[in-house]
């Protein structure tokens, strides 16, 4: 190819050709943005006027409230909300052990994890919360509503990653175990399990941080715990006792980040 | 088979290894094995030589049916492995150890769960999972390891050795299986020249104080003269030469590989 003909590499748009339809989708999405904030009359002065709310709810949330009685009924909620998590947890990851496995498509026939992960799709369809009504109609107010709603949750979670933890593993480690002559289940145990079982425990250990903070939620709905206080105090307008339970939450949050983290080097 | 041989002669015969008319086509009309006839004697090295893509590898993974083949019939032990599936698939599978390519050891158990894992054609699976194998495959398994030179590696992690040692881990999985025919699948195109010997060496070696056949993929021509008491040539699906290494000459070489110049190239 002769100089004349080459294209003149001096240009910038040649070295760096732009992408006319990237540009096209941002200038696209902000303009939307904007057309939505003017449907939902979402103005500069409406957010001054929220600022001002703002700072007169968050002077009222402090000093917390550390009364006897009050704090006696937050460690009766809170505690109600850590036995829901870890109940609705360790249920959820018994039930999607086999459940990850029936949907991993490279270990099982395809009608089996088909309907694997229709069951997961549909576990995963809605938000606990509205689970969680679900079940407060059908067992009635209460813990039971509540750690079924979040077993719903668990499943959907914990056995989709783990099927797919399984479908990327190493399969010629698979293959070197069944040529052994292993059964199904010792294939499963040694050659499966080894090489997925930390990632395993891994999303086990983030599912039950998940349920912690979602068992504080659920009791609004009716499904136990302490939110059903948390939402009471709101609405009773007892800001101080609302940042006692908030901070009591943080507090808990932060403990189970510091196990699920320990858990997951012991494993590693 | 837990028939006692009498005599040399009967355990190779019991050994041996027939394959008639094999075909294996991926896709349809499309042969990568074109009719292959092949009797092994139940005893000694044969390695298959030829370039890659030509069928080597099906050939023997047809045997213990990681590739189930379209047509044809692989005899091994009156038993025709090409029509096994289910408990006498796996039952004949116990007899047939495997040595691969990338060693495919479990990463993640330790040096002694993976020789161990030659035993799971025979171990229930509540057993594996506590891992409660009998003491005389524990014994069995500390011996191989000191056999391929790893005695002290037992309770290493496998993804913490090197290729030349997680091959050898390779061999002691397969011969804790006491096979009755060995195969060895590329089983030195991941080492090093030098380990490769090494690796051959100890696998010809504990093979033959066992009287295992052994039947190797390889496209190391140099090495398969060295150990392989027989040389079956492939080229395009079909056999193209089937004899001693010292009956293989440079006229045969060209024929398998094709061209004329490749020698002088490398």
């Amino acid at each position: 190819m002769s100089l004349a003909e080459a294209p003149d590499r001096t240009l910038r748009s040649n070295a760096l050709p732009p992408n006319w339809t990237r540009r096209f989708g941002f200038i696209a999405l902000g303009l939307y943005c904007l057309y939505a904030m003017s449907t939902l009359e979402i103005t500069w002065k409406r957010f001054i006027i929220g600022l001002d709310q703002g700072a007169k709810f968050l002077a009222r949330l402090w000093p917390p409230n550390f009364a006897p009685d009050k704090i006696q009924m937050m460690n009766e909620g809170l505690l109600e909300s850590v036995q829901i998590a870890i109940l609705a947890t360790a249920v959820g990851i018994i039930l999607s052990l086999p459940l990850g496995l029936m949907s991993a498509r490279n270990l099982v026939p395809l009608w089996l994890s088909s309907t694997g992960r229709i069951i997961i799709a549909v576990c995963r369809s809605f938000h606990p919360m509205i689970v969680a009504i679900l079940f407060v109609k059908a067992v009635g107010f209460g813990a039971l509503a509540g750690i079924l709603a979040l077993i719903v949750s668990s499943i959907g979670f914990i056995a989709k990653l783990f099927a797919e933890a399984i479908e990327e593993m190493n399969m010629k480690q698979v293959e070197a175990v069944r040529a052994t002559g292993a059964s199904w289940f010792n294939v499963l145990i040694m050659a499966v399990l080894p090489q997925v079982i930390a990632r395993f425990v891994g999303f086990s250990a983030y599912q039950l941080d998940s349920n912690l903070r979602n068992s504080t939620m659920v009791g609004i709905v009716g499904g136990g715990g302490i939110g059903a206080t948390l939402f009471t105090a709101y609405q009773r307008f007892d800001y101080d006792y609302v940042m006692t339970i908030l901070l009591a939450i943080i507090a808990i949050i932060m403990v189970s980040e510091l196990l699920s983290g320990w858990l997951r080097r012991v494993f590693q | 088979m837990s028939l006692t041989p009498e005599s040399p002669e009967i355990a190779a015969d019991n050994r041996a290894l027939i394959i008639k008319g094999l075909r294996k086509e991926y896709v349809a009309g499309n042969p990568i094995l074109k009719d292959i006839n092949l009797s092994i004697e139940g005893r000694g090295i044969t390695a298959i030589i030829g370039p890659s893509g030509t069928g080597k590898s099906t050939l023997v993974r047809c045997i213990n049916r990681l590739v189930d083949p379209t047509s044809g019939s692989i005899l091994f032990q009156d038993q025709d492995i090409t029509c096994l599936k289910g408990k006498a698939l796996r039952h004949i599978r116990r007899k047939i150890g495997m040595v691969h390519q990338e060693y495919n050891l479990v990463e993640r158990l330790s040096v002694m769960e993976n020789v161990l894992t030659g035993r799971l054609g025979y171990v229930p699976a509540w057993k594996a999972w506590l891992r409660r194998f009998d003491q005389s495959d524990i014994t069995k398994a500390f011996v191989l390891l000191d056999a391929v030179g790893l005695g002290s590696f037992a309770t290493r992690r496998a993804d913490q050795l090197s290729g030349g040692q997680r091959q050898r881990v390779g061999i002691a999985r397969a011969l804790m299986q006491d096979p009755d025919l060995i195969l060895a699948d590329e089983p030195t195109s991941s080492l090093d020249p030098r380990t490769s010997v090494e690796v051959m060496e100890i696998m010809v070696k504990l093979a033959g104080e066992r009287d295992i056949p052994v039947i190797i993929n390889i496209h190391n021509v140099d090495l398969a003269k060295r150990f392989a008491n027989r040389i079956i040539g492939m080229a395009r699906g079909e056999i193209v030469f089937d004899g001693s290494p010292s009956d293989l000459k440079d006229h045969h070489l060209t024929e398998i590989y094709g061209g004329e110049n490749w020698m002088e190239a490398t």
